[in-house]
């Protein structure tokens, strides 16, 4: 679905429709081949000449005081070569950050959650380093925990950080709480609002907290030599992080790190920090030995990635024309043990897909006993539009309106001020909207006893810096080298945009992601920025290459390089006095004409544009046992432009997939001792395929105007929507509106029989 | 940790009886999964997939001789099995994933002695034996006095469970089994109900088994569901008092998994419809029989 509205049309739809050669196509990914053969390495995979493995001895308690670790036992242990505690990392600073960081890949004098990494061993076999960890004798002092918000922000709570005082409240308090921040966005008056409003509705939400869960545990290996240098091997979003965040852990100089980036086994944001590297440099410096650390499962999950669970309480006024006018809305939202900024986002989303005259939101960040929030596919966006697009419907039943054409009737649109200040660049909303309005699913009749839902769902996007270089290779083709580790198919859309700058066929080109020494710095891939930013870096190397194609043909033609136009992937003579070089002609001739071709271009993006996704759902509820079957499921997405179809759709599925294991069944289930009781992937249920109908995807296409492709981030938005949608759909079956997360079979069957009574 | 693969049941009984630490496996697909997850290594795993007599399946007379090894596979894909016992043929097919599948085996998931093991209400209902080697020849035990609690069953450490017989099902006798699981597959029953039932020419229940899974210590057998059942045309009273006799057989507990009151509205729920489908399958039969 492309729009005609929205200048300049560039859009491809993926159908060949575009003025483009290369993007919009459908190669093959350059890795896929790799992949489905087994080949692809990860860093689990590689193995090194006299290597040793790491085992991370974990906290079994949820907070407690370290008194004293005993390694003697251990050390003495058949194939031990190293063992590290806290004390042998650098010191922490008091507070901030740093000591978030250092504190999260190794305790000091206090463990936050059950499975915080406390001390490690290297030995010969695996078998060997987890004995050995298990030997080392902690002295723990119990105290109290925390593991919900509720409690966590109680006035009588115990406290995690003595250090942490709230932020954003007037006067600073003196006191140091869970409470880590306090955010609040306003405008115009919404006491005013709500006496105006024909319509209140008011309620109040949770959801739970969930696993990136991607399949690949966290993996590296570490070689430090006697120089004090190390490579690192990683499975991570950005090698660059990597680095840096290992030398701040370690106290050393960024030089003195080299992060080789492995292929990844998926990271959707909880691969965007570290965790394990910094443990194995020190084991491998002790050892003077290479050092393999590979997560399990269970480590995964009680150890990392946590996206926040949150409680939400929405007031929302509207008139009976369906304008919605006034929103007030109070977010707290788990951290985990150390302060992040989870709230503040989901301030700043939780109204964004529609204009308000009065709104006051207020946010809270919640420090408790859980391990420490990573970044989740648009994090804290499901949360906030679970609740703020759960009221919207009720205001649509309520007013008697398609929930479709009451969001059309109240979405912003260029030029609206968004609700955390600036105004909105152009943006895809209402195309979006239109396009679910028109799709076949949603014209198609309802089933018999079905429920049909929708929503609407809203993410920033960032830019960030990112470097490429691309190379012409004598023989006419072309290696494309970037910073940013390939979670998405971003290779192959590097490819396609140097194949339509170049005039190359894109199957000679080689997109390679590039190791800390060999690329420019890039940030991590996140907030769906590799192919907008890295790709404008691309763009930006080919076009330098092609001022450069044409000089040496106007060196061979000894002509002006103004008569030589780059037309198809050949230089043309303007005044056509000569015969057409291509791009093989010209790299095979470079000797002659100064020297091998290769360009360079690093940059801080700028322009990201936002994202939106609308998606609308058929679901069928079992109403004896609560069980929800999802049978049909689309979504739109405002892709800006399309470069790779097939890829966007990808990223649109899989966001739509994961939102909906979050809206059904996902879920941290702690025992009132502190400790996870699902730490795996049977009980922590992320969907199987048997689970989902084909997830039917309409890729809107919006340029976005700051990229010369008019491309948006598509990574994260699609998982915003499913939570509203599952809830709204349900409550379309049912009868029966649920604002509790997870909707699982005997919270769906509690909620029917409660209905009943 | 040491591997044996005995090719008979002798010199596996004798490995087991030699080694106090060690544990038979019949497909690995929990002794594994649970090693890795932290309980102790066994000093010897004993390999039972390579012993013919628990890896064949045969009808011998009116009597199915199951192999306590053999693949739940085997099963599914035996089209004469599954079309005596539909019910139990079903529920080897949904545990794990069809990798698993090609391991798991029926006496590996008795033994493990789960409560939530899906195999176990369909073998009780179909009134199974399973045959035990032990020290002194073969005992012949009802299934469901194999298991005597989470994790525990009435062998001897070594005594070995060799294969299962299953009367071929009389006329007009069917089975069914269905499970709760949040997921469509790779999942572990939330409740599991097992019913066969037998119908006389005019449509009346002449006889009912009940069993349950995953609401209580063991698979629960239900005699007032089955009192329920026996007598009546499967009306909508019988259906619901038998329903409401397997709710309160539950003797569930609240876990990660489920609530107790989810269990015991489910188990009703998972009664009522099993049955309907087991009294499908005798009339689908019966109508396919009268035409031929």
């Amino acid at each position: 679905m492309s729009t005609t509205e929205a200048p300049p049309s560039t859009g491809t739809n993926g159908n060949g429709t575009s003025g483009y050669r290369w993007v919009g196509t459908r190669p093959v990914r350059h890795d896929g081949l790799d992949k489905v053969a087994g080949k692809a390495r990860y860093a689990a995979d590689l193995n090194l000449p006299g290597m040793l493995y790491g085992h991370i001895l974990r906290s079994p308690h949820p907070h407690a005081r370290i008194v004293s670790i005993d390694t003697s036992a251990a050390e003495a242990m058949p194939g031990v070569k190293a063992v590290v505690t806290g004390a042998d990392f650098p010191e922490a600073p008091p507070k901030g950050a740093t000591r978030n960081l250092m504190c999260t890949v190794i305790a000091r004098d206090k463990v936050l959650y059950s499975g915080h990494a406390v001390a490690a061993v290297a030995a010969s076999t695996r078998r060997e380093a987890k004995a050995a960890a298990e030997a080392i004798e902690v002295t723990y002092e119990l105290l109290p925990h925390v593991l919900n918000i509720s409690d966590a922000m109680a006035d009588d709570a115990p406290v995690l950080h003595d250090k942490l005082f709230t932020r954003g409240v007037e006067p600073r308090p003196t006191e140091p709480s869970n409470i880590a921040a306090r955010t609040v966005y306003e405008r115009g008056d919404v006491e005013q609002g709500f006496a105006e409003a024909d319509i209140v509705i008011e309620r109040e939400f949770s959801t739970q907290a969930v696993h990136q869960g991607y399949i690949e545990p966290h993996a590296c290996v570490v070689d430090c030599d006697q120089e004090g240098k190390a490579v690192i091997w990683a499975s991570s979003q950005g090698h660059f992080k990597v680095r840096s965040a290992t030398a701040e852990v370690l106290g050393w100089d960024t030089s003195r790190i080299k992060v080789i980036p492995a292929e990844i086994g998926g990271g959707f944001g909880g691969k965007t920090t570290i965790y394990i590297e910094p443990v194995a440099a020190l084991l491998s410096t002790k050892a003077g030995r290479p050092v393999k650390i590979v997560m399990s499962r269970e480590d995964v999950f009680r150890a990392t990635g946590p996206a926040p669970g949150a409680i939400i309480k929405m007031k929302v006024g509207a008139r009976n024309d369906g304008t919605i006018t006034t929103a007030k809305a109070w977010l707290a939202y788990e951290n985990g043990a150390f302060q992040g900024m989870a709230a503040m986002l989901g301030c700043m989303c939780v109204v964004s897909a529609y204009t308000l005259d009065h709104l006051y939101v207020e946010g809270f960040d919640v420090v408790l006993n859980r391990p420490v929030n990573v970044a989740y596919r648009a994090p804290s966006a499901p949360a906030a539009a679970f609740a703020m697009d759960s009221v919207v419907d009720e205001i649509a039943e309520r007013v008697g309106m398609d929930p479709l054409d009451l969001r059309i009737q109240n979405c912003p649109s260029q030029g609206d001020p968004t609700p955390y200040g600036p105004k909105w660049p152009m943006i895809g909303l209402r195309e979006c909207l239109e396009a679910i309005r028109d799709s076949d699913h949603y014209q198609s009749e309802l089933p018999e006893g079905q429920g049909r839902g929708v929503a609407s769902g809203f993410w920033f996007n960032i830019g960030e810096a990112s470097s490429a270089t691309v190379n012409l290779n004598e023989n006419g083709t072309a290696t494309v080298i970037t910073g940013s580790p390939d979670i998405g198919g971003s290779r192959a859309s590097m490819a396609l945009m140097a194949a339509e700058e170049l005039g190359l066929d894109v199957h000679l080109i080689q997109p390679v992601v590039g190791d800390t020494e060999v690329v420019g710095f890039t940030d991590v891939t996140e907030g769906s920025r590799a192919t907008f930013a890295t790709g404008m870096a691309v763009v930006e190397a080919c076009r330098d290459l092609k001022e450069q194609l044409r000089k040496r043909a106007a060196k061979t033609w000894d002509c002006d390089m103004e008569e030589v136009e780059w037309v198809d992937g050949s230089a043309v003579h303007g005044p056509g006095e000569q015969e057409p070089l291509t791009l093989a002609a010209i790299t095979g001739n470079a000797k002659r004409t100064g020297g091998p071709l290769g360009a360079t271009a690093s940059l801080n993006a700028r322009g990201a544009g936002p994202a939106f996704s609308v998606q609308v759902a058929d679901v069928s509820v079992d109403q004896e046992t609560g069980r929800v079957t999802v049978e049909r499921y689309t979504t739109a997405q405002d892709a800006g432009t399309a470069i790779h179809p097939s890829y966007v759709e990808g990223q649109m599925q899989g966001g739509v997939v994961q939102g909906i294991g979050w809206a059904l069944n996902e879920e941290y289930i702690y025992s009132d001792d502190g400790n996870l009781e699902n730490p795996g992937f049977l009980d922590y249920r992320i969907p199987v395929a048997s689970d989902l109908p084909m997830i039917e995807t309409c890729i809107v296409e919006v340029p976005n105007p700051s990229h010369p492709y008019g491309v948006r981030g598509v990574g994260e938005v699609g998982i915003v929507p499913p939570l509203p949608v599952m809830a709204n759909a349900i409550a379309d079956a049912t009868g029966v509106r649920i604002s509790d997360l997870p909707l699982s079979p005997p919270r769906v069957l509690a909620a029917l029989t409660a209905a009943d009574s | 940790m040491r591997y044996a693969a005995p090719t008979t049941i002798d010199e596996a009984r004798d490995l087991l009886a030699a080694d106090g630490d060690a544990v038979v496996f019949a497909g690995a697909t929990d002794v594994v999964p649970q090693v890795r997850a932290g309980r102790p290594e066994p000093s010897m795993v004993i390999d039972l997939k390579k012993i013919d007599r628990l890896m064949s399946v045969s009808l011998d007379g009116d009597t199915w001789q199951v192999g306590a090894a053999a693949p739940s596979s085997a099963l599914t894909a035996n089209a004469a099995f599954a079309a005596d016992f539909p019910g139990l043929t079903e529920a080897a097919g949904l545990i794990g994933s069809d990798q698993i599948q090609n391991r798991s085996s029926l006496g590996g998931n008795l033994c493990n002695a789960s409560p939530a093991a899906d195999s176990v209400p369909a073998l009780v209902v179909n009134d199974a034996v399973a045959v035990i080697a032990g020290a002194d020849g073969e005992r012949r035990v009802p299934v469901a006095d194999v298991v005597t609690g989470p994790g525990q069953t009435s062998l001897a450490h070594d005594e070995i469970v060799v294969c299962f017989e299953l009367a071929r099902p009389a006329a007009g006798t069917s089975d069914a089994y269905l499970r709760l699981i949040p997921r469509t597959e790779m999942d572990i029953a939330v409740v599991g109900a097992g019913v066969r039932l037998t119908l006389d020419g005019d449509g009346t229940v002449s006889a009912a088994s009940v069993a349950l899974g995953a609401v209580a210590p063991t698979v629960v057998r239900v005699p007032a569901a089955e009192a329920a059942l026996v007598g009546s045309s499967l009306d909508d009273d019988a259906l619901a008092a038998a329903a409401a006799a397997a709710s309160d057989a539950c003797n569930p507990i609240d876990d990660k998994r489920g609530t107790i009151n989810y269990r015991r509205q489910v188990a009703g729920v998972l009664t009522r419809r099993a049955a309907g489908i087991a009294a499908d399958r005798i009339r689908t039969r019966n109508g396919q029989n009268g035409a031929s």
